[in-house]
């Protein structure tokens, strides 16, 4: 346990701090096994630890504050009982002992203030230039992330298997804390995050940085880190921001400057591959898996699994009269969203987060999944043409 | 000459519905007050059984929303605030010598609109697409988008906004005209002070919610862009107009707890309370400072610093007037002669479980250290401790202490003693392993978490079980309480002061209908 | 507080509350549900209205039974009074959040939204502004009808005042032309500002919908002309009973309440024309 608190306040709070948790627990807890976290997480950023020595320092003054008050309570209930004989005194005011416990609190507070003035202070500084931009939008329930220089840009959803969260399957080590793709950043570099959001409020936040913004719609908050060392850092979305709220985690990767220029240039690549992907021509079977594998990414998170949608919340996908129609209003669809006000909730739009080609898969696989016979196929071109 | 004939007043249903007498009111609003904590505790159930384990079992994440969203609510708007209504309504009259409150006939309309409010709100569960899922702070855009579900709940904000607003009107009348000759401001018990200032604070802060949650109708329905940045609104505008309601809010509920803390404590220590005067003002500073620290509840919107900065200080005092109030509770035992019947347990788990909620308070209020706190088990721990340990314990404290004057039999104290003990316990159990899940980073809000978090969800929601089973006990104690038992004195308590004491128990139907003679 | 306690009227139970309330809970329940395009929603709302009107007419009658059947004594006066004061401060806390939102649009959120060159590029945030994406609408001005309306207002509370003197001094002419010149020029001020309501939509496309101007210009202006309204209504109420030869100088609670809500009407209305219509 000692571990957790490395503290730059110096050794003496810290240690101070171990204490008095321990007296804590030992008071209010039952087991105290390996197992169990009682504190912040690791910093991994000079800000976090700065956080955590103002945390353990604020903690360890409010546990002294707390010991001396109740000490006193406690010795008066033991010692001043009727039980035991004792009789009441008849003192009912004194203004200089009210003065001091006025003054001596207000004091107490100033000297907190202090040192969190002065962290605060550098937090806020997102002026200074930043080594990298990265542009943070929060979806409905998932991140996008644009790397403002470096033309990337891609989106970040959970992970987790379905089966795993309906306890069809054994949990994994990162369960609800996994992303198909996670936001990759340099080391000791300092990025910038622009954080904004799409539909309603989220907020993006990684313990292990000290960095928790809320991502408004139609607003831009500025927020920066530096990392000290390569890792994988986990974190979640910390805003209520619907039904899914608890399944949009954050995952970020630090990685070494030269792992970060490889990475780059991968995704250069891949996005040329993915370009070259909408010009061919696909077969059904393909399109199915691949739409298969997207409508779970995408999709099914309001329309479910089955394709059964939720009563007056979201319409099903089996026997959807739009994936009986005509292909192009499907495709339009995903791709401009819509509202007929039979629902609370928009469709939302998808064509800033789906290639043509996975559109393609996901409309064919809709027309042609849950009972669907629609039986027509859609080639990325036919997307493309409705963009 | 009026009251002679009044006494005779209907029986049956009719006196219930049609009554005009602060005893009867008051003991509606205990009642209904008793009724939303079982259903707002039924809710809490609901989150706390799905948050056994990790993975989802019983209920969907949109349902776990609703359970969460409309607890809220229910605590704090049906449990919590008619509570202490219930408690004004029958103790401020005997306080302060009068024979009534000053408006009767608006009292019995101000509760009978809760329970129309109430079958409004809660009705929004059995709609198509289910009750309000956008949390009890209702934050736009997430609520503009809601169902149909938060019409009703923005309606119902609005009636309960009429009925709190007009109880305030009515505790502040009655405080400021109807006193016994004699009965100076300065002479008045701390119960009556509190409640007070209470109502001002309800009087300011309701409209406002009231004006928030029309925006947020207007902006679903007719078209305006209060929320909205595309038409130039902002969906930040909401938590401002919002928390300037919510933080005042958070004292309507605890200033009439500190009240009563203020009545119990003297009781049992046999000595005056300490610093009688210091604690009005200590109260008076409470309120003042409670409109302009709203913001330490939106320090991760992105204000600019000089906000932050500004809302941390200002939250941060408020430590020294609170602090003011718990010394001077630990001073008012200090040499007393003291015994602890079941009330002045309550009274001391009051002071001493609040003050660490009001402690964590104060860490949420340095921002850089919010930023970690912020939307986690860590925030949902601290208004445990303030409203649970604070609000509804005291409220359970006082409900003993009162319980003999009102019904003119002593409660069984052994049973009263196991009803603190279980509570107590199962509380800590409950709320205490949260701060751990919270520091450890599981955000609020969410039915289903990562595994790490598994052990101290299971503690709390082992203990969740035990706090709600403890208080069926109560109802038990209440009922046979109510239906007989030893008779109880005028006095009630060896150390008890007060008008209220010199009545009857219990006492008559028109309280002082002769002003009583204060020295 | 002197006056002996046992004197204190306290009402026999009522049925008015409960009915009242339930009048409340059709009303809303009904709106909830027209909101929602169901058609039960208007009827039920007609039906909570038409209750809490019938309740009002009942329960006021009773009340002004009482107080002229001498029921009442000072105490009884002082905390109808109080009721009222501490009634008219809610109302104001509730134009606060209103004004508060329009301060906090022009002086944070349109700025920010001006300053964002990503999400919004080109947005020139000046005030009046419908937003980065909102239609276009010519603002209303302070001259014409606004002005007209400031004036009349401000008459009209002195009118007010005038006929109070004339209660005062025993003087029923005077009490009830001041009333009636009173009634007169609070519904001009409603009927100007329907009209100024009929030009905003059709010729200067400022509607409810036009961004936050729009938004804050209605809803301010919106409540306060329901307010002005339901003042001309209770003004009404008290002429009538004026006419009737209600109130002595000594004991008239419902004509201060009245001419004290007049007042409020009048000073949040200083309000608009300065930070809605002017500034
Ligand atoms: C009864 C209700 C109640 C009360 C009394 C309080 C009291 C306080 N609260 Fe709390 N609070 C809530 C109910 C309450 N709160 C609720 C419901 C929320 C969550 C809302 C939501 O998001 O859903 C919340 C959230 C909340 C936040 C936002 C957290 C976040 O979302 O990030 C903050 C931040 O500053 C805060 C601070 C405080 C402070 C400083 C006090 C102070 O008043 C406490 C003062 C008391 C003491 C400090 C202890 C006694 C003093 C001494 C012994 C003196 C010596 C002490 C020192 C010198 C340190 N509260
Ligand atoms: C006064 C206010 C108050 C009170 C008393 C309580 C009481 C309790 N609260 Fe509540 N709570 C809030 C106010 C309150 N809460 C608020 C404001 C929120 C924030 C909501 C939001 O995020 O928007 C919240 C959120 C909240 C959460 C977080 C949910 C989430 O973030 O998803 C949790 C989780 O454990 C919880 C648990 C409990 C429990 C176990 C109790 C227990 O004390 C309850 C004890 C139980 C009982 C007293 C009832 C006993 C019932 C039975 C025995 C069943 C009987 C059966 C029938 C009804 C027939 N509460
Ligand atoms: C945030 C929730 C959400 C997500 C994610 C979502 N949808 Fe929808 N979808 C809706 C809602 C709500 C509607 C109903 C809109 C309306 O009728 O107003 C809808 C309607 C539809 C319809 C029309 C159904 C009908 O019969 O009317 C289709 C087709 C559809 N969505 C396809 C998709 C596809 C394909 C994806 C993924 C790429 C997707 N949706 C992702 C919420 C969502
Ligand atoms: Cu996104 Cu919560
Ligand atoms: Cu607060």
């Amino acid at each position: 346990m000692s571990n957790c608190f490395k503290s730059i306040a110096g050794p003496a709070i810290a240690s101070g701090a171990g204490l008095a948790t321990g007296i804590f627990l030992m008071l209010f807890s039952s087991v105290a096994a390996a197992a169990y976290e009682y504190n912040l997480p690791p910093p991994a950023t000079s800000i976090a630890r700065e956080i955590m020595g103002l945390h353990n320092a604020i903690f360890f003054i409010c546990v002294v504050i707390f010991v001396l008050v109740f000490g006193a309570m406690f010795y008066s209930i033991f010692a001043h009982r009727k039980s035991r004989g004792y009789k009441a005194a008849k003192f009912h005011e004194s203004t200089t002992v009210e003065i001091v416990w006025t003054a001596i609190p207000f004091f107490i507070l100033v000297g907190m203030a202090i040192p969190s003035t002065a962290t605060l202070l550098r937090m806020e500084d997102t002026k200074t230039t930043a080594d990298l931009v990265v542009k943070i939008t929060g979806h409905q329930w998932k991140w996008q992330y644009e790397y403002l220089d470096q033309d990337i840009n891609f989106f970040s959803a959970l992970s987790t298997p379905s089966d795993q969260i309906e306890n069809k399957a054994a949990k994994g080590e990162h369960y609800l804390l996994e992303v198909d793709k996670p936001l990759v950043i340099p080391i000791g570099k300092k990025v910038r995050f622009l954080i904004t959001a799409n539909d309603v409020i989220h907020s993006w936040w990684v313990p292990a940085f000290g960095v928790k913004k809320d991502a408004i719609p139609g607003f831009i908050n500025e927020s920066w880190t530096r990392v000290d060392a390569e890792g994988t850092y986990r974190g979640q979305c910390a805003e209520l921001c619907g039904k899914d709220h608890g399944f949009m985690p954050v995952v970020v990767k630090a990685v070494s400057e030269d792992d970060f220029a490889k990475w780059v240039s991968e995704q250069k690549s891949q996005m040329v591959a993915s370009a070259a992907d909408s010009g061919k021509t696909w077969g059904k079977d393909e399109l199915m898996t691949r739409g298969g594998k997207a409508y779970s990414a995408n999709c099914q998170a309001c329309h479910g699994a089955e394709g059964k949608g939720l009563p007056n919340m979201f319409p099903p996908m089996a026997g959807s009269a739009v994936a009986a129609g005509p292909v192009d209003a499907h495709i339009k669809a995903v791709l401009h969203g819509f509202k007929t006000g039979k629902f609370a909730a928009p469709m939302p739009a998808f064509a800033a987060q789906l290639s043509d080609t996975d559109v393609a898969a996901i409309v064919t696989y809709e027309r042609n999944a849950f009972g669907n016979t629609a039986g027509d196929v859609i080639q990325p071109s036919q997307v493309k043409a409705l963009r | 000459m009026a009251s002679a004939h009044h006494d005779e007043h209907p029986t049956g249903l009719k006196r219930w519905l049609f009554t005009t007498n602060h005893k009867d009111i008051g003991t509606l609003y205990l009642l209904f007050s008793l009724l939303m904590l079982f259903v707002g505790g039924a809710m809490a159930l609901v989150v706390r059984a799905e948050l056994f384990q990790p993975g989802l079992q019983i209920v969907d994440p949109h349902f776990f929303n609703q359970m969460t969203t409309m607890h809220a609510l229910v605590m704090i708007f049906g449990a919590v605030m008619p509570g202490f209504v219930g408690f004004a309504n029958w103790q401020l009259p005997m306080m302060i010598g009068a024979p009534d409150m000053a408006l009767p006939r608006m009292n019995n309309w101000s509760f009978w609109i809760l329970p129309f409010a109430f079958t409004l709100l809660l009705s929004g569960l059995f709609l198509p697409g289910g009750g309000p899922a956008g949390g009890w702070t209702l934050y736009a855009p997430l609520s503009t988008k809601g169902g149909m579900s938060m019409d009703f709940t923005i309606l119902a904000i609005h009636m309960l906004g009429i009925s709190s607003v007009l109880g305030a009107i009515n505790i502040i009348v009655t405080v400021l005209n109807m006193r016994a000759p004699g009965m100076t401001l300065m002479k008045m018990p701390l119960f009556v002070w509190t409640w007070l200032i209470t109502a001002f604070l309800l009087i300011a802060a309701m409209p406002v919610l009231a004006g928030a949650v029309t925006m947020l109708l207007t902006d679903r329905h007719f078209g305006t862009h209060f929320f909205d940045a595309a038409g130039g609104g902002d969906p930040v505008m909401f938590q401002h107009i919002f928390w300037f309601f919510g933080h005042p809010e958070v004292y309507i509920m605890i200033l009439p707890a500190f009240g009563i803390a203020s009545q119990i404590i003297p009781t049992f220590a046999r000595k005056p309370l300490f610093g009688y005067e210091s604690m009005v003002y200590a109260t008076a500073s409470i309120a003042f400072l409670s409109f302009i620290v709203w913001a330490h509840h939106m320090f991760t919107v992105g204000m600019p610093a000089g906000g932050e900065l500004f809302f941390m200080y200002a939250t941060m005092l408020i430590a020294v007037p609170t602090g003011v109030k718990v010394f001077n509770w630990v001073a008012t035992m200090w040499r007393g002669s003291m015994t602890f019947e079941t009330p002045m347990l309550y009274a001391i788990a009051f002071v001493f479980l609040f003050t660490i909620g009001g402690l964590s308070g104060l860490m949420l209020a340095i921002v850089p250290a919010d930023f970690q706190y912020q939307d986690t088990y860590f925030v949902v721990a601290h208004f445990h401790y303030v409203l649970f340990s604070g609000a509804v314990m005291a409220m359970m404290g006082g409900a003993f202490y009162w319980l003999p004057k009102w019904t003119g039999h002593m409660y069984n104290e052994t049973l009263g003693k196991w009803h603190f003990w279980l509570t107590a316990i199962f509380f800590n159990v409950t709320f205490f392993p949260q701060h751990f899940l919270g520091l450890a980073g599981m955000p609020r809000r969410i039915p289903d978490y990562a595994l790490q978090f598994t052990e101290f969800n299971q503690i709390s929601s082992i203990g969740a079980f035990g706090l709600g089973l403890s208080q069926l006990l109560f109802v038990y104690i209440i009922v046979q309480t109510i239906r007989g038992g030893k008779k109880a004195t005028d006095k009630v308590w060896e150390g008890a002061e007060g008008l209220e004491w010199t009545l009857s128990s219990p006492p008559p139907y028109h309280s002082f209908v002769v002003a009583p003679t204060i020295k | 507080m002197s006056a002996p306690q046992g004197s204190y009227y306290l009402p026999s139970p009522s049925p008015w509350p409960l009915i009242m309330s339930a009048g409340l809970f059709a009303l809303a329940l009904g709106g909830a549900l027209a909101l929602n395009h169901l058609d039960a929603g208007p009827w039920l709302m007609l039906a909570g209205a038409a209750i809490i009107i019938y309740m009002m007419i009942r329960w006021f009658g009773q009340v002004i039974g009482e107080s002229e059947g001498g029921v009442y004594n000072p105490q009884v006066d002082a905390s109808f009074r109080m009721g009222m004061t501490w009634f008219i401060f809610s109302e104001v806390m509730f134009f606060a959040a209103f004004f508060g939102a329009l301060f906090y649009v022009r002086q944070l959120a349109v700025p920010n939204l001006g300053a964002d060159d990503i999400l919004w590029p080109g947005y020139d945030a000046a005030w009046p502004t419908s937003g980065p994406k909102g239609p276009q609408f010519t603002p209303m001005g302070p001259l014409g009808i606004p002005l007209w309306n400031t004036i009349i207002l401000l008459i009209s509370g002195l009118t007010v005042t005038w006929a109070h003197w004339g209660l005062l001094k025993g003087n029923r002419g005077q009490l009830i032309v001041g009333l009636l010149l009173t009634v007169v020029l609070g519904s001009t001020f409603v009927a100007l500002q329907a009209y100024e309501y009929i030009h905003a939509y059709t010729e200067l496309d400022l509607t409810l919908k036009a961004g936050v101007y729009g938004a804050t210009f209605y809803m301010l202006t919106g409540f306060h002309g329901f307010h002005v309204t339901m003042g001309t209504i209770m003004l009404m109420v008290i002429l009538g009973r004026s006419i009737r030869g209600h109130f002595r100088p000594d004991h008239h609670f419902a004509f201060e309440a009245v001419a004290w809500y007049w007042h409020f009407v009048d000073v949040v209305w200083l309000g608009l024309f300065i930070f809605v219509y002017w500034l």
